[in-house]
């Protein structure tokens, strides 16, 4: 093994670092022409290193860009509400007549306790429980409130139970989403999206996702 | 460029996100090249490397514009690969069986494939053969050797980066040197 090592490494490194004086670069130099190993050990280091200089760039795949572009937040929404605001103040107090009439629908929550039903044909009522009998198709939304739902045939339209809970037999079929709204919060939400709804008709299809 | 970028920076702060396109589509060959480098696996390169622009996007308004751009990114790709490393090592690595393989798991597929026979290295192109160098080194120095030699980037930056002191960079240099010279041994 090497007996000069540690002070002669300590040059080559610099000298590999681009970080050597002209003084240090000279004794490094006088000293590797006259120790054939640490003339080795130098020519190591710098192939090591020319190999992995020679090494062509990687290239980032195709699509990469629009694959970030897609992966993005949709839109930074602290920026873009308040920019919203600012530049249409009529949203702004939309916004406001909104807050206070979900307070209103909040209280309304609380206070509504009856069991109530959407009227549709075909269906049975078993104390507090809305009955699809087997066999039977029911054409639209099926809404229960205050009380449960059994389906055991078919609702060709969309589910909510209101604080209650729903009961699917083994041959139930609904064709729309199933939803079941326990808190004040699920509540408030139900009715904001009616509300919207019923505001702007055209959005027919609700996205199933949110 | 800083000025394009700072720009592109300025206008992304302000709710444009078509302004970040530009910004990706500058940055995307280093940020992929050292992700590539780190975990040596395109896929997941790939997928590092978005996550990485990504959270540039969502993190914009941390970014002092008085510092450079790519330092910034760098310490984000550097940081999700780092952690990628750590998290699939104990779980994925190790205790996994490998399909096919009679119950063998990780461990015995490492012990087997961590040191090729010499002649299989000698066929290896160069792409391949820099690959298998670079992934034997410990983490530690593999990060700063990518950063110093693929990337070809100052020890200061290469400092900024990892916000490591100078010194700490340079003897990790060093290190990674010394580890790399000593697995080539045999060229
Ligand atoms: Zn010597």
């Amino acid at each position: 093994m090497n007996t000069c090592q540690q002070p002669v490494i300590h040059l080559m490194h610099a000298y590999l670092d681009g970080d050597i004086s002209r003084d240090e670069e000279q004794a490094l130099q006088q000293h590797l022409s006259s120790c054939p190993q640490c003339n080795d050990m130098m020519e190591e280091f710098k192939m090591s290193e020319q190999l992995l200089q020679s090494a062509s760039p990687i290239r980032a795949p195709e699509g990469f860009v629009s694959g970030v572009m897609t992966r993005l937040p949709k839109e930074k929404s602290q920026a873009g509400i308040s920019r919203i605001l600012r530049r249409h103040p009529l949203i702004a107090a939309a916004a406001l007549f909104f807050l206070l009439m979900s307070a209103t629908l909040f209280s309304n929550f609380s206070n509504n306790q009856q069991f109530s039903f959407t009227k549709q044909p075909n269906l049975i009522i078993e104390g507090e429980t809305v009955v699809v009998p087997a066999g039977e198709i029911i054409k639209g939304d099926l809404v229960v409130k205050n009380g449960n739902v059994r389906i055991e045939g078919e609702v060709d339209g969309n589910v909510t139970v209101i604080r209650g809970s729903k009961y699917m037999a083994s041959t139930a079929v609904v064709t729309g989403s199933i939803e079941e709204i326990d808190e004040a919060f699920d509540w408030l939400w139900y009715k904001i999206k009616l509300f919207v709804k019923d505001v702007i008709p055209s959005s027919d299809s609700e996205p199933t996702t949110e | 460029m800083d000025e394009l970028v700072n720009k592109r920076i300025n206008q992304v702060l302000k709710g444009n996100q078509e302004a970040f396109e530009e910004i990706v589509t500058l940055f995307q060959q280093r940020l992929y090249q050292v992700c590539y480098r780190m975990l040596g696996n395109a896929q997941e390169a790939e997928d590092i490397a978005q996550e990485a622009f990504v959270r540039a996007y969502v993190n914009i308004h941390t970014y002092d514009q008085k510092r450079k751009f790519s330092t910034w990114l760098y310490r984000i790709a550097t940081n999700l690969c780092i952690d990628r490393i750590r998290k699939k090592k104990p779980d994925y690595y190790l205790d996994a069986t490998v399909p096919g393989t009679d119950g063998l798991n990780m461990y015995s597929q490492i012990a087997a494939t961590g040191d090729l026979p010499e002649e299989e290295i000698e066929r290896m192109e160069t792409q391949d053969r820099v690959q298998y160098e670079i992934s034997r080194l410990p983490d530690k120095y593999r990060t700063v050797i990518i950063l110093r030699y693929m990337e070809e980037l100052p020890l200061q930056e290469i400092s900024d980066i990892l916000e490591l002191p100078l010194g700490t960079v340079k003897t990790r240099v060093h290190r990674g040197r010394e580890a790399l010279r000593k697995q080539m041994g045999n060229m």
